[in-house]
């Protein structure tokens, strides 16, 4: 770790690196990337730990992107064969099971450390100006990476996916007024058949990853832009601005951190393979202990619970508004916490950030261990 | 002076003309495309099955006392039930509060929802959980050895 050294030449002398290096020079233009990879400084502060979870986040989603295309080489996107092609791919297809579990883990790996990169962000106040944009892209990302997992889990075309899409599909439908075309819009139809499978099959493959590209480009791109946010408790005093260049110092260090990843993919993968389940039945009761991913369970406990009505009013339907707010009070966080900008320190953001965590890690535990049956 | 005058005048008028007309241009090229594209994605109203009745494959004497079975209406998934009292009924088997379906239990003799753990008594009257609604309830009929299920009128 060094100490920022102070700038003495602006220009950048072009480095000697051989004649290929020097032939795509001129014609890319290499130097202004090497400057960019040199200018990039990662602020040194006792918090620093928490800017790792954001490459984390990316590394992962590069698994998924690689795993998710070799998946596309075996499965079939219909009622009458998905669940066989998936059922072909964990027997036959050699290292089959390696792939799919690698891609399922990963999924789980790469929402966790984005929640992570969420929470370290939210509590350090990253959103403050003129960060406004990179964080409404980063919750932008977040909601497409929940749609990812949503719409993945149903393409086994299994049991626990066929109840887990029905039921997903049916909360945006409890909303008033648009609820019931907006559920027929997902389902591809009136309930959840072949057609809702392609058309999430669509979304998962294609839609989403679309959407991804602009937005975590645009979300890169800002992060690149601004630097690094410092905490304000760092930014106080001018001792405490110490710096570590990105490339490689840092580099380095996120690369350790991805290996590591990658051998706990890898176990998680080889002892904990996906698992596939029976194929979905529309004609068959829902299984007893049935749930979602983990990182929907708070909120499929939380509709467990609320009672019939509430005031009048039937329970998921507030439920459901209620989970609305809160995105919707997270996605806004940097307009409604001013006073971060101007330097002052509320203290209300933290207390909804750690108010959200032990909820959801409450109700959580209560998912994985009260009676399915009581 | 007065013709430099009145020709900025009209200069700013044709400009504005072609300004509005780009403008409309461009909307309804917008619309063009948005339109068909929305439409595409909406999926087209398939003909519901409009069946009122169905003949179940199923003899009376072979429904077992204290258990319940889904069988299909139409499209739907339904449940028969056989009650203790040896009692055929019927209801709609998507249940009332996110539309998973529903099972039998014969342990506490409720129709029971394995998501949200929503129980109905065999009436299909919501009783306990999150179900805001009762079951839509069928009239079952058993002519000879056939069991007839009907959607009330």
């Amino acid at each position: 770790m060094s100490i920022k050294e102070p700038k003495l030449i602006m220009e950048m002398p072009t480095p000697n690196h051989g004649k290929l290096w020097l032939w795509l020079d001129e014609r890319i233009g290499l130097s202004d990337f090497a400057y960019l990879a040199k200018k990039k400084e990662i602020p040194l502060h006792r918090h620093t730990i928490w800017y790792y979870f954001g490459g984390m986040t990316l590394f992962l989603f590069m698994i998924q992107v690689i795993t998710g295309i070799l998946l596309l080489l075996y499965y079939r996107p219909s009622a009458a064969e998905a669940f066989e092609s998936i059922q072909f791919l964990m027997t036959e297809v050699e290292f089959g099971w390696l792939v799919r579990s690698i891609h399922s883990w990963s999924a789980n790996l790469m929402i966790f450390a984005m929640f992570i990169h969420l929470f370290s962000a939210l509590f350090l106040r990253a959103y403050r100006a003129p960060r406004e944009i990179t964080w409404l892209s980063g919750s932008g990302l977040l909601g497409l990476m929940l749609a990812f997992g949503f719409t993945g889990y149903l393409l086994p075309w299994n049991e626990l996916a066929f109840f887990a899409t029905r039921v997903g599909t049916e909360i945006p439908g409890v909303v008033p007024v648009v609820g019931p075309f907006l559920r027929r819009l997902l389902r591809g139809g009136d309930d959840v058949t072949g057609a809702t499978l392609t058309r999430f099959y669509g979304i998962h493959v294609a839609i989403l990853p679309a959407i991804v590209t602009v937005m975590l480009g645009l979300h890169l791109f800002l992060v690149q832009k601004h630097g690094m946010s410092r905490p304000a408790a760092a930014e106080s005093s001018e001792a405490a601005k110490r710096t570590m260049p990105f490339f490689p110092n840092f580099f380095l260090r996120d690369l350790v951190g991805w290996l590591c990843a990658l051998g706990v993919l890898a176990a998680l993968a080889a002892y904990f393979p996906a698992e596939l389940g029976k194929k979905a039945d529309p004609f068959q009761p829902a299984p007893i202990g049935i749930r979602p991913e983990w990182y929907f369970m708070s909120m499929f406990q939380t509709l467990k619970l609320l009672p019939a009505h509430i005031l009048g009013v039937e329970g998921e339907l507030l439920g459901v508004l209620a989970f609305g707010l809160i995105g919707l009070v997270l996605v806004l966080m940097p307009f409604l916490d001013r006073s971060a900008t101007l330097g002052r320190w509320s203290r209300w953001p933290a207390a909804f950030g750690v108010a959200l965590i032990v909820y959801s890690v409450v109700l959580t535990y209560l998912g994985y261990t009260m009676s399915p049956t009581k | 002076m007065a013709d430099h005058e009145s020709s900025i005048a009209l200069d700013t008028g044709r400009r504005r003309f072609l300004n509005w007309f780009l403008g409309t241009t461009a909307g309804a090229f917008f619309i063009s495309v948005t339109y068909p594209l929305s439409r595409y994605l909406i999926p087209p109203e398939v003909e519901e099955s409009t069946a009122h009745t169905v003949t179940l494959a199923l003899k009376p004497q072979e429904v077992k006392p204290n258990s319940g079975q889904i069988f299909r209406f139409g499209s739907q998934p339904a449940i028969l039930i056989k009650t203790p009292n040896d009692e055929l009924k019927a209801f709609s088997a998507a249940c009332t509060h996110l539309a998973c379906i529903v099972q039998y239990r014969s342990d506490i003799s409720h129709i029971w929802c394995a998501c949200h753990n929503g129980h109905f008594d065999l009436n299909g009257k919501n009783i306990e959980g999150p179900p805001p609604k009762p079951l839509e309830e069928y009239v079952v009929n058993v002519r000879s050895d056939q069991i007839v299920v009907n959607k009330r009128a």
